[in-house]
């Protein structure tokens, strides 16, 4: 049933002369081109895009559309990501037009019902984080870090104080030592326990007045909750260095321990993540930070700010560290993420964290006698399981069990991260799918497991495609779609 | 240019997997150096290799480029100092030369030694194995 | 709870199969003391209809392209946006997935970023594009950061003033910690002077950033300072705005090294700023220099063509601390409704919006300029956006009162970014204003005038 003329591309597609859309005639006096702008800086033809028309175009993007697993669609406990079902009524309320169809440099008066709204979610994260101040910002969670660091920096250097090191657990995603790096930070590893937690000896031997940050992700990217955290915050804040945390994983911690209160200066919230505004493929994200009090005169301009009644946006703010990105931020991202914590309330929010730990350990319990769990038998919203045994016994990978999964209409989970775990296979449920759903997927592993190795290696069969080759990908790119030379 | 293939009992190795081979060239002694081939088949499908420019000095354990995989990437460290003299750009284009013949047509660059007592400090090819069993583990 | 799906019962049957007592001891790892001993302080939950009434009276609160007209741009546009973007873009198999770690899995999305990055590269004249970063300035940051690894020149960096200023402030921002001076080269007469261009150069210069056209709607002398550029051998990097490549001469086709632009024009709302769509393109020799994703065509393991993401290696995940760029997460959604925007448009559909853009632009300066105490403030060829002079210290009255009195979003004042030019507004106008829209905007601007002067 499948349309196979629809993995052709859009470049195969074109006809000259074929139109999508069309425009009306200019009811202004014309004039020939030449007259408003100076030949050599006109085109000689239109750039050499396609032609199709509407129907088309329609009927490619809608069967591209079913090649995509997706949350709407399918089971994607892809771990460190949250995974969580979009809330339908998200999306139409981020389309009305006082939220979409709003200009940046609209003067305040004109933009009071929406400042109001992003005023109050700025309220809404400093309570969620337990801080004191927040920027909307960062448009994701990377770019999050870089400004929190960038903040850090403008701290140290307003009190004097030149600290070049970053210290980050081994375990952490790549961009923390990467957004390190672009604020202009060394960044020093620490390692983690075989437990999958800091370990403080080595924390200890790496922290001093050089150190300016400690960044930590907790619960942690082994879906656990370092119960270390105020003995760590202690330590640091004693050098006198800050405690940036990496908030992907607030998920499972939302009304029942706060940043702000276990420790950390500055974090970032993923709302794509925590607060359902939807992945897209691949972003749009969002990366709002919450700081504590001290921090807060260095926050990119500019924030919203109320005064009897009337908000406004304040750049009046000579501390500030200046801009990451043009114009507010990601408002349409931050717009959903209003709607799903007035969704919730407190006691919803609550609700979210316990059912994703509760659907992570319950499925946890269900894994744990078909692949090692090497953290143990409990943790937080996710839980990393090894595929070592599986390699050393019978010739399967973690990759292999991934692509199976797929043929068992399971997107896979995160495989090969965290480093610190050979074989992994991160496993984030979130809360809202069903127990079924879990017990489903539990009951595809243990088929998989019992299956053949030879059925592993050839997986996944009823894919669109099968392993492509990454190795040609990469050593001869080919990055776009060009015209078969004229013989 | 084709050097015939070293045999690995005449190279002498880093502990981060480069190897050496010595020889007189117009009265100067000039290293050429490559990486190893088990260095090679751990790193598995190679997709590119970024190599310096003739005439840069590197210091021993300094980085001169970079050797990646599809999901890897390595430095390269340079085992002695000296002078870049010669960059083998045909490996660049055929990475197989590598996994084919890596202590022949897989060398990598030629360094003039500014000091030859460096070589004293690398590995003979019986401890570099013994290493790298010990790393296979 | 209407996200759930837990029962009471199934919470039951779960905490019995994990052996726990109650919810709460799954938390045990959360030491007592580091909990929250009270309820969030937040508003309480809302249902559906009372959400949908709270957002419902918070967008009537809040001045639209709905119920007023916008002569607003400087690097947001109010561009019309064919149905068939959102249509597409709303299915939830493109906006519920994520980026394609399981190339298996995601063919549409990963088939959808190969024809965006063809589509910029056509759109450009480049050799290569990414997938898509956050948005213009930041590309335009990261642009400059590539040109110091590219040219291994850590010295210098060049921006024109003519160059969006906040995409200037985000440069500064990225470079502050860096050290890296960064050159800021005046444009007193709306554009820069390839001579002064040449006086700011120097051996150790890595790049030099131009927009066109400008963030004053000039057009720069593009082919002269990317001479200049190169002569010094720096590499010229531009920011565009992609709807003018209906018209104007693509940027490889004049020398530019490295192509950024805001890609918000392209299909996507304004909503406030974003999200927005940050587009870059190279020459091919840079490529591995680049951040962010990049999708590559290959065939599977059945020979059947097929798209993953590749050059991985110079990505976060890998290499980390020195990784190309710390971005991961991209603007995926926003690169798609630019592809369904520019495959829907076609060469003369992009075309028209240009040509209708320019045309009505220049309709709209002639006849503010005829307004009395009106006044352009360059003489220098402008595509869809030219700078206004009015009597001294009536921008804020003018503008003020455009938009109580007459529901007109009539232009954005210059004077919070460059104070010479605090009695100046930024006018722009797209193909969707009408010449009636135009009329009105000079009507009000001259009956304003006469009044407040």
């Amino acid at each position: 049933m499948r349309n196979t003329r629809s993995t052709q591309l859009l470049f195969e597609l074109s006809k000259p002369g074929r139109r999508g859309v069309c425009f009306p005639a200019a009811d202004v006096p014309t004039q020939p081109l030449e007259r408003l702008l100076p030949k050599s800086a006109l085109a000689d033809a239109p750039p050499p895009l396609p032609e199709l028309a509407e129907p088309e175009v329609v009927r490619h993007f809608t069967n591209l559309s079913t090649l995509n697993m997706s949350v709407d669609t399918h089971f994607y406990p892809l771990g460190s990501c949250t995974m969580k079902y979009n809330p339908k009524r998200n999306e139409r309320l981020a389309a009305l037009p006082g939220m979409a169809h709003v200009h940046p440099y609209q003067p305040d008066e004109s933009l009071q019902g929406l400042l109001a709204l992003l005023f109050g979610l700025q309220q809404y994260l400093a309570e969620i984080a337990g801080l004191d101040a927040v920027s909307l910002q960062p448009a994701a969670g990377a770019q999050g870090e870089l400004t929190a660091l960038l903040v850090a920096v403008a701290y140290f250097k307003d009190r004097g104080e030149r600290r070049p090191h970053v210290l980050v657990p081994d375990s952490a995603h790549g961009t923390n030592p990467a957004s390190a790096a672009m604020a202009g930070f060394e960044s020093i590893t620490v390692r983690s326990t075989p437990a999958g937690l800091v370990d403080l000896d080595d924390l200890r031997a790496k922290l001093d007045d050089q150190t300016a940050v400690f960044m930590i992700t907790n619960p942690n990217t082994l879906g656990m909750f370092d119960a270390q955290i105020r003995e760590i915050a202690d330590l640091v804040h004693k050098a006198g260095g800050l405690i940036y945390l990496d908030g992907a994983n607030m998920n499972a911690i939302l009304g029942i321990a706060r940043p702000g209160d276990f420790g950390a200066d500055m974090m970032h919230f993923n709302p794509h993540k925590t607060f359902s505004g939807p992945h897209g493929g691949g972003g749009p994200g969002a990366g709002p930070i919450a700081v504590r009090a001290k921090l807060a005169p260095y926050l990119p301009v500019p924030v919203v700010v109320e005064r009897d009644g009337h908000y406004a946006l304040d750049y009046e703010r000579p501390k500030s560290i200046g801009r990451v990105r043009s114009f507010f931020g990601n408002t349409g991202v931050l717009v959903r993420a209003y709607a799903y914590i007035r969704t919730h309330g407190p006691d919803g929010l609550r609700r979210i964290a316990e059912n994703a730990v509760l659907n992570a350990n319950y499925l946890l319990s269900q894994v744990k006698g078909l692949l090692p769990v090497p953290q143990g038998d409990r943790c937080m919203h996710e839980f990393v399981a090894t595929a070592a045994r599986l390699k050393q016994e019978k010739g399967a990978t973690a990759m292999d069990l991934a692509k199976r999964l797929l043929d068992y209409g399971f997107h896979a989970p995160t495989v090969y991260f965290p480093l610190t775990v050979r074989e992994s296979l991160m496993i984030e449920p979130t809360e809202t799918e069903s127990k079924e759903t879990l017990d489903a997927f539990a009951a595809a592993l243990a088929q998989i497991l019992s299956e053949p190795a030879a059925a592993l290696h050839d997986a996944p069969l009823t894919t669109p495609i099968s392993r492509p080759d990454e190795v040609r990908a990469a050593r001869q790119p080919v990055l776009r779609w060009q015209p078969e030379p004229v013989e | 240019m084709t050097p015939a293939s070293f045999a690995p009992q005449d190279l002498r190795f880093a502990p981060t997997h480069e190897w050496v081979h010595v020889s007189a060239e117009a009265g100067a002694k000039v290293a050429t150096v490559g990486v190893s081939a088990f260095a090679v088949a751990a790193l598995t499908d190679l997709v590119y290799i970024e190599l310096p420019a003739v005439g840069r000095t590197v210091k021993a354990g300094e980085s001169f480029g970079e050797i990646e995989s599809v999901k890897a990437v390595s430095d390269l460290y340079s085992p002695v100092s000296g002078e870049i003299v010669a960059v083998n750009d045909d490996v660049a284009n055929h990475l197989e030369r590598l996994s084919e013949d890596a202590y022949g047509r897989g060398w990598l660059i030629k360094i003039r030694l500014s000091d030859e007592k460096e070589l004293a400090a690398l590995l003979d090819h019986a401890a570099y194995e013994k290493q790298c069993a010990e790393e296979a583990h | 709870m209407p996200y759930l799906a837990n029962t009471a019962e199934d919470q039951q049957a779960m905490l019995m199969a994990i052996g726990a007592g109650s919810l709460d001891e799954l938390f045990a790892q959360v030491p007592a003391e580091l909990r929250l001993q009270r309820s969030l302080n937040l508003p309480p939950a809302l249902t559906e209809l009372e959400l949908t009434q709270h957002l419902g009276e918070l967008s009537a609160r809040t001045a639209s392209t709905a119920d007023k007209v916008c002569f607003l741009g400087a690097g947001s546009y109010d561009h019309f946006i064919p149905a068939v973007v959102d249509a597409i873009a709303s299915r939830g198999e493109f906006y519920t997935s994520y980026t394609p770690y399981q190339p298996e899995a995601s063919q549409g999305n990963l088939q959808a970023f190969f024809e965006y990055q063809t589509l910029i590269t056509q759109l450009t004249g480049m050799d290569v594009s990414n997938a898509s970063l956050y948005d213009g300035a930041s590309a335009a940051a990261e642009a400059m950061l590539m040109t110091l690894t590219a040219t291994k020149r850590y010295g210098r960096l060049i921006v024109a003033r003519s160059v969006h200023p906040e995409y200037r402030q985000v440069l500064d921002t990225y470079l502050e910690h860096l050290g890296i001076e960064l050159v800021t080269v005046g444009t007193p007469g709306g554009t820069l002077a390839p001579a002064d261009l040449a006086a700011a150069l120097n051996n150790e210069t890595a790049g030099v950033l131009v927009q066109q056209p400008n963030f004053f709607g000039c057009l720069e002398e593009m082919a002269e300072l990317a001479e200049v550029t190169h002569r010094a051998g720096a590499l010229f990097v531009v920011a565009v705005d992609p709807i003018s490549l209906g018209l104007l001469r693509r940027p490889g086709d004049y020398g530019a090294d490295i192509v950024v632009a805001e890609g918000q024009s392209l299909g996507s709302p304004m909503s406030f700023g974003g999200p927005y769509l940050g587009i870059m393109a190279c020459r091919e020799e840079f490529v591995r220099r680049m951040p962010g994703r990049i999708t590559g065509q290959t065939v599977d393991r059945h020979g059947r063509r097929c798209w993953v993401l590749t050059l991985q290696t110079r990505e976060q995940h890998i290499r980390r601390e020195k990784a190309t760029s710390n971005i991961c997460t991209n603007q995926g959604l926003f690169a798609l409704r630019a592809c369904i925007y520019l495959a829907t448009l076609g060469p003369q559909g992009l075309r028209e919006v240009a040509e209708l853009s320019l045309r009505k632009a220049h309709y709209a300066a002639d006849r503010l300029a005829a307004v009395d105490g009106l006044s352009l403030e360059f003489d220098r060829p402008y595509f869809k956006e030219f700078v206004v002079r009015a009597p001294r210290g009536l921008v804020e009255p003018l503008l003020e009162r455009a938009y109580r009195d007459d529901g007109l979003l009539a232009g954005v004042p210059l004077g919070r970014w460059y104070p010479e030019l605090a009695d100046c507004f930024l006018v722009t106008v797209t193909e969707k204003r009408t010449r009636g829209e135009i009329d009105r905007l000079a009507e009000s601007l001259s009956h304003i005038a006469a009044l407040v002067r």
